[in-house]
């Protein structure tokens, strides 16, 4: 890669909530299962979210306790993609508009 | 007896050591997985034969077989025709992913020794001896937990229910099978513990 000089240039903030709110309307949720391992659901979170470790067992607990925890957040692909990847992790994740 | 799987501190490798008959029985469940996932039709039952063969599309309904189904969970659960679609464009890439761990998995303890089981070869080692990079033993975690939750499903475990196990009789055709699906859960708790150092 060339090197390029750039200057700073002053952006102006988008006002964050709004955008958020319309750029995120679904969510992964990871459901609770009698079957895989409390060790194993935390590193998932932390491997494929990149979670740190408290956040990743937080969700896990809240998996565990309340039976579900909502894991991400995003655009429908996004989302999409993520619940494939539990799948593929053998977690049992659905998807639902963020109500 | 195994102890599970431990941290080579010098080569960071997960480093485990089993009898032959416990690798054999690795191998074994590695290899009903790659039969379930790869026999089991994934593709639409269409009612015309022209129509099924050159359908090449993706299954849309959920398994039948319960091992399946929670193996390939419906994403949408209240949106029947999005689940139908997510099914179609994934469940054959899911499919593929966790039969080549399984492969994976078997490829690992052949690779480590392990012989095709027969009583006449003396040569079969009586210690086969696995070492995993970061990359593999992330592959054996997934289909350990595949294996896990083809039996578990089998089995019907639930929350709490450790107790009902311990006081099945020792004739009862479930305890061995339930003996192993422990011993794996053992397994995958310290290749998690030994890839988290």
């Amino acid at each position: 890669m060339g090197a390029v000089s750039t200057s700073p240039v002053e952006l102006e903030e988008p006002e964050v909530d709004e955008v958020t709110s319309l750029a995120k309307p679904w969510v992964t949720i990871v459901w609770n299962d009698p079957i895989n391992l409390m060790s194993y659901v935390t590193y998932v979170f932390q491997t494929y979210f990149g979670y740190s470790k408290s956040k990743a067992s937080k969700l896990m607990m809240e998996v565990h306790q309340d039976g579900r925890s909502v894991v991400s957040t995003g655009s429908r692909e996004e989302m999409e993609r993520d619940v494939q990847a539990m799948h593929e992790y053998g977690l049992w994740a659905t998807m639902q508009k963020d109500d | 007896m195994t102890h599970g799987f431990s941290r080579h501190r010098r080569t960071r490798t997960s480093v485990a050591v089993f009898s032959a008959f416990e690798a054999d029985l690795i191998r074994s469940l590695a290899g009903q997985l790659v039969e379930l996932l790869r026999n089991e039709n994934a593709a639409p039952q269409a009612e015309d034969e022209l129509e099924r063969m050159l359908d090449f599309s993706g299954p849309t309904a959920e398994p039948e077989d319960p091992v399946l189904a929670r193996l390939f969970p419906t994403a949408y659960p209240e949106d029947e025709e999005a689940a139908g679609e997510f099914r179609r464009f994934t469940e054959g890439t899911l499919r593929d992913g966790k039969a080549a761990a399984a492969a994976a998995v078997i490829d690992s303890l052949e690779a480590a020794g392990l012989r095709d089981v027969d009583p006449d070869d003396d040569t079969q080692p009586t210690e086969v001896e696995v070492e995993l990079d970061t990359a593999a033993a992330r592959t054996w975690l997934r289909s350990l937990t595949d294996m896990r939750l083809a039996i578990g499903t089998r089995l019907e475990i639930r929350d709490g229910d450790e107790g009902d196990w311990e006081d099945l009789p020792d004739d009862d055709p479930r305890r061995p099978v339930h003996d192993i699906y422990s011993w794996l859960g053992f397994l995958q708790e310290t290749l998690v513990d030994s890839i988290s150092r």
